[in-house]
């Protein structure tokens, strides 16, 4: 498995490619915190698209990645995933804490414009 | 006996062995999915015998022998004329104390290392049937059914 990073202002997109399971997990994991930590994203993107397998192992990595993007008041959003990828979460209830987009360009739209809607708030009182 | 068209009698059979490293898991469920071709799955049903591997494997190498490397684990896998494929994965490692509790979604014995819980949740739902033996310190023994659609 493979992992590439992209950063839009405060948003991290992590591309992932391949297969996902235990064995890559720990590595996915391990360079997804180090990439938020040095570049101080607040929010993060998963985009499965090119992901071939993923098993439950993936729930994992990314229930992780919440707690410690929750802890940095930002969302966490899971695109490009197939049927099986999006059963396997759905199972686990994932997407009752992640926001679940069909493509990365909607996914950073949509957090754009809430944190636009956090500063309009800001601006008023 | 329901082998009176001999439709279940058994076609192929095969028994792999390696040992416990994680790299096996892609390994294993790679040499299933080959191993049940002839069958002609669809490519849902090889995924879902795919993922159900891969957790069983992993459950071996995560739980039963704590990430030692040096644990065996065995894939067995059997294909008949009934379009039933059955896969068993056995281990010799801690085994498991309470099986009702682990095949419960989102328990983990692990809450420290960011485990699902949804392993036994998962082969549950991508095969037609799951069975679980175990004991304490005599190992793990999986067996997993899939039986394959006709095609029309």
């Amino acid at each position: 498995m493979q992992i590439e990073f992209e950063m839009i202002d405060d948003i991290l997109i992590a591309d992932l490619d391949g297969e996902l399971d235990h064995h890559t997990s720990a590595v996915i994991r391990e360079e997804i915190d180090k990439t938020v930590d040095a570049f101080h994203s607040k929010h993060l993107i998963f985009n499965f698209e090119k992901v071939t397998f993923m098993d439950s192992s993936g729930i994992g990595v990314i229930m992780g990645r919440y707690n410690k993007i929750s802890l940095l008041g930002g969302r966490l959003v899971i695109t490009g995933c197939n049927e099986y990828i999006d059963r396997i979460l759905d199972m686990a209830g994932i997407y009752t804490i992640t926001l679940r987009i069909d493509t990365v360009a909607e996914s950073i739209e949509k957090l754009a414009s809430e944190t636009n809607d956090e500063e309009a708030e800001g601006s008023n009182e | 006996m329901n082998n009176k068209n001999g439709k279940d009698i058994i076609l192929n059979r095969m028994k792999l062995e390696f040992l416990s490293r994680s790299e096996n898991e892609s390994f294993a469920r790679v040499a299933v999915a080959a191993f049940a071709a002839p069958l002609d799955p669809t490519v849902e049903e090889l995924t879902e015998i795919k993922t159900a591997v891969s957790e069983a494997v992993s459950n071996a190498i995560i739980h039963a022998y704590a990430e030692a490397e040096d644990g065996t684990v065995t894939v067995e896998c059997m294909i008949s004329g009934d379009r039933r494929v059955t896969i068993i994965v056995t281990d010799t490692g801690i085994g498991i104390e309470d099986v009702v509790r682990a095949r419960e979604p989102l328990y983990t014995s692990k809450p420290g290392e960011e485990r699902s819980g949804m392993g036994f949740t998962v082969m549950e739902s991508f095969m037609d049937k799951l069975e679980v033996e175990s004991a304490p310190d005599k190992g793990t023994r999986i067996t997993m059914i899939k039986n394959l659609d006709y095609v029309l």
